[in-house]
């Protein structure tokens, strides 16, 4: 549980439970066999909306593929209780520990995948499948009609049974879905959704959280297609499969709004009586409705609410937030420093280098930084300062050279174990995530270093606190000015106890009034022990700050020591001024 | 015996790999112009290609329009097929795809990715369930007497003989014509390089007085249109229902993405390797496995040539 959802989840857990005893008084009082399938399907499709959400709404990869899990566990209860007689009680969970495995093996090659080619790798998969089981020769497998005991067999002769296990199941993925969003696994997956760069950069295992959430959400889909299964008592490669049950899935999620645990659950109860009913009134004469009715519903939401009914209506609705209050003063907390773990430099760093096809971007530079230290990095556009970052933090391998954090050799590691190892990050440009309170913001690199509960909490309260954000910590990072997000940056890389900070321009785009502010912010964090590099290009800030400079020209280090030495280094000023300039003054 | 046997169905495979990809390429050379070059997500592509195919058989069987061109008419309507979907492409964009792509979205975090992705998702469903309530699940032909007939070339030792079924050989002549006409449109004409550059950087080509908005309205039209003249041709050798555009769209985004992103003529080479392989596919495989091995093939292109040999492969941190 992350600080601060507690009243959140249980007013969420209430409403589901009000509404879900009103569903059964609903489907107590329908006796039309029809309505009653309809009230049966809506909380099944809710269910695979659930599943969608928890991975492609929290996420935010797009998946085109649920049918893949959905049918897997359709056909795990089909062929199980022909093959070995098993009732689908024991089927469907059998079904969801097929749908884990596959979504694991799906995961482990598709995840290397961005954007809409992930989209659309997860459309192959269903379509693989399909053609698969129609050569295995189940174009149709039907589940043995059980006369005796046959609830024993999840079969009902009163539909509302079905009603009720699809309630339960409904239940179970809220719960799971409703724990996923207030919890730390969810924030770090949100996290993931909007910048993932961001998020390793934090120390968050990208890949593995991914692979976590696909699992889960591959289980529910799994689960939600055994369902189905019992059901309809028969079970076809295109009716499991197919395109439709992918974009229903889809469609109910995006329809009814992406990461929330209530989209979907809105989506399921608009769209899938609104298809059902017309299929049935209209289904002989016009027999693709519900698949227009979808495919229309999901361009209405895209052009008119992209992030579904639920955001929207609450945008609309929802009182504005408070202004931020002013508290006193803060008095500023102690820094908790992680305890250095060997005398000497805190950074060495030994003929580093990296080239982009015949480009030398980084060329064999050597340096060190002491403990406490604020060494500034200088050197024209384009000398490679940033990507020399980039190696250091493990954003890019490095093709030759070692780096030692405390003496433990970091280059070669990924980006989220370097961040572990103790190296925090800014970047050149703010990478927040934008619809998370700047609390959460700063959270995610308290738990990125891998600290928990209330240890992480504090350490985020104290990220803020050094930064001067405290009063603002509920506001949404997406209404922040830029020195707000500058600092936020800092405060986030501050909350993981980092040994060593690397600050890329932490300075630009702003004025000089705000440029001093977060250089007094600087130099309180050095005075509480931290160490720092900082890459800028303002002169006279880095001439105030830094202890010592050290210059990169064309990916070479160029020169290094104390900033008035390094200035009036010849070398340094023809980098920057160029050597016609040099000419020109020195001859006259 | 058995060698020779083996040898005559690998030449078989080969020649009818080269007649079929060659239709493949025309269809990926449609999707290149919007996916490869454009960078806009069209899902529905498959679709536009379903369309191409049941315009071709209401102008041939249902309306009967084509009689008088004798054999040719099949080919002529495929031809005409693509006029006709170029409207709906022009409208779709007008309507749909241009609020979600173009300068409207240049820039932003994933380019309007995802909006297209959903919004021609919708569009998909519609036609396909669309085309399920006009035109009926019944699956339609548009066969011609030389859809039966075959050009027979003995060769090599013993009898090997090479079959050329002569409806194939004609729709794959149509479909080269085709991509050399578009490419010659594309390269040599003022319309050509006003599309190439409004598809490569939006942003600039609007400095440079280029209609941005129109350009792109243009390219995902000729696209769509090239796309439903494969379907055309497809439709005079393959019997088709309204839900033939999935199988085809996996099949043309391999094409383009084998092929290198933004080369219509890479596209086309892409089409033309994936014809070979599912010829190949059906020396070895049973005939419903045949699609499964494409998907396939799809699922090891997307994943092992990752976005960095054919875009940018991190975005600057």
């Amino acid at each position: 549980m992350r600080p601060g959802a507690f009243p959140r989840l249980r007013r969420d857990a209430l409403i589901f439970a009000v509404l879900l005893a009103c569903y059964v008084v609903l489907s107590g009082v329908v006796t039309n066999s029809y309505y009653q399938l309809m009230l049966t399907l809506v909380p099944i499709w809710a269910v695979m909306g659930l599943s969608w959400n928890l991975f492609s709404g929290y996420v935010g990869l797009t998946s085109f593929g649920h049918a893949v899990f959905f049918g897997l566990g359709a056909y795990t209860v089909a062929l199980t209780m022909n093959a070995w007689n098993l009732t689908p009680w024991f089927g469907i969970p059998l079904g969801t520990v097929v749908g884990a495995v596959a979504a694991v093996l799906i995961g482990l090659p598709t995840f290397r995948l961005r954007g809409h080619y992930f989209a659309l790798a997860m459309l192959a998969f269903p379509l693989v499948l399909l053609y698969v089981f129609q050569y295995l020769g189940y174009q149709e497998v039907s589940l043995p009609m059980k006369r005796e005991q046959p609830w024993a067999w999840l079969q009902f002769t009163d539909p509302r049974g079905f009603t009720l296990v699809a309630l339960g199941l409904l239940a179970m993925a809220f719960g799971i879905s409703l724990a996923v969003e207030n919890s730390r696994f969810g924030l770090t997956l949100m996290a993931i959704r909007q910048n993932e760069l961001a998020a390793a950069a934090a120390g968050i295992d990208a890949r593995r959280a991914k692979m976590a959430a696909l699992v889960l959400s591959g289980a529910i889909a799994a689960a939600a297609g055994g369902l189905y299964a019992c059901i309809l008592l028969v079970v076809t490669p295109d009716a499991v499969f197919g395109m439709l049950t992918s974009a229903q899935a889809l469609t109910v999620a995006m329809f009814g709004g992406v990461g929330t645990v209530w989209g979907p659950l809105i989506g399921a109860a608009v769209l899938i009586p609104l298809a059902e009913t017309l299929h049935a009134e209209l289904g002989n004469i016009i027999p693709g409705i519900q698949g227009v009715v979808y495919g229309l519903a999901i361009i209405l939401v895209m052009l008119l609410a992209p992030e579904g009914l639920f955001w929207t209506l609450r945008d609309r609705f929802a009182r504005t937030a408070l202004p931020p209050e002013l508290g006193p003063a803060p008095v500023l907390p102690t820094l908790t420093l992680r305890a250095p773990a060997a005398a000497g430099p805190v950074l060495r760093v030994e003929n580093i280098g990296k080239s982009f096809g015949g480009l030398r971007a980084v060329d064999g530079v050597s340096f060190a930084v002491a403990r406490g230290e604020i060494l500034g990095i200088i050197g024209p556009n384009g000398a490679g300062k940033t990507t020399l970052f980039n190696l250091l933090n493990g954003v890019l391998p490095s093709d030759t050279g070692t780096a030692w954090l405390d003496g433990e050799v970091i280059t070669g590691r990924p980006l989220h174990a370097i961040c572990r190892a103790g190296v925090g990050r800014t970047f050149q440009v703010v990478r927040s995530f934008p619809r998370l309170s700047l609390l959460d913001n700063v959270l995610i690199g308290a738990y990125g270093a891998g600290l928990t509960g209330a240890a992480a909490t504090t350490a985020a309260e104290v990220a803020l606190a050094r930064t001067g954000l405290a009063a603002q910590a509920q506001r949404e990072a997406g209404a922040l000015t830029n020195k707000e997000l500058r600092l936020m940056e800092l405060a986030r890389a501050v909350a993981g106890q980092p040994h060593l900070l690397l600050l890329d321009e932490t300075l630009a785009g702003l004025g000089r009034e705000e440029c001093e502010a977060v250089l007094s912010v600087l130099r309180e964090l050095r005075a509480a022990g931290m160490t720092i590099v900082i890459i800028e290009h303002t002169m006279h800030a880095m001439l105030k700050l830094a202890d010592r400079l050290v210059v990169i020209d064309r990916g070479r280090l160029l020169a290094e020591g104390a900033p008035r030495d390094v200035v009036e280094n010849r070398a340094v000023i023809e980098a920057y001024l160029g050597r016609k300039w040099m000419a020109k003054t020195c001859s006259t | 015996m058995d060698a020779q046997i083996f040898f005559e169905n690998t030449l078989n495979a080969c020649v009818s790999g080269l007649v079929i990809g060659c239709i493949y390429g025309l269809m990926c050379v449609g999707l290149s112009l919007i996916f490869g070059i454009m960078r806009v997500v069209n899902f529905a592509q498959g679709d536009l290609l379903m369309l191409g195919a049941y315009a071709a058989f209401y102008l041939v069987v249902v309306w009967g329009t084509m009689s008088v061109l004798g054999p040719a008419g099949p080919f002529v309507a495929a031809l005409l097929a693509g006029p006709m979907v170029f409207c709906l492409g022009w409208l779709l964009h007008r309507f749909l795809l241009s609020r979600v792509s173009g300068l409207r979205t240049a820039g932003s975090l994933d380019e309007g990715h995802f909006g297209q992705l959903i919004v021609t998702l919708g569009v998909a469903l519609i036609l396909q369930n669309g085309g399920l309530i006009l035109f009926g699940s019944t699956p339609r032909a548009v066969s011609t007497p030389l859809s039966s007939a075959a050009w027979l070339i003995e060769t090599g030792p013993g009898d090997t003989t090479i079959f050329l079924n002569k409806a194939r050989l004609i729709a794959c002549l149509v479909a080269l014509v085709v991509v050399v006409a578009l490419w010659l449109l594309l390269e040599r004409t003022r319309l050509g390089r006003a599309l190439r550059a409004a598809a490569d950087n939006p942003t600039a080509a609007t400095y440079m007085g280029i209609d941005v908005d129109r350009a792109h309205r243009i390219a995902f039209a000729l696209g769509s249109a090239v796309t439903a003249i494969a379907g055309g041709l497809v439709a005079t050798y393959l019997s088709f229902t309204p839900f033939m555009g999935i199988d085809f769209v996996v099949i043309m985004y391999a094409g383009v993405v084998l092929g290198g992103m933004g080369s219509l003529l890479g596209a086309f080479w892409g089409g033309l390797t994936i014809g070979f392989v599912q010829q190949f596919s059906a020396l070895a495989l049973p005939p419903q496995l045949q699609n499964a091995a494409i998907f396939v093939v799809f699922l090891l292109i997307v994943v092992l040539r990752p976005q960095g040999l054919f875009g940018r492969s991190a975005d600057r941190a």
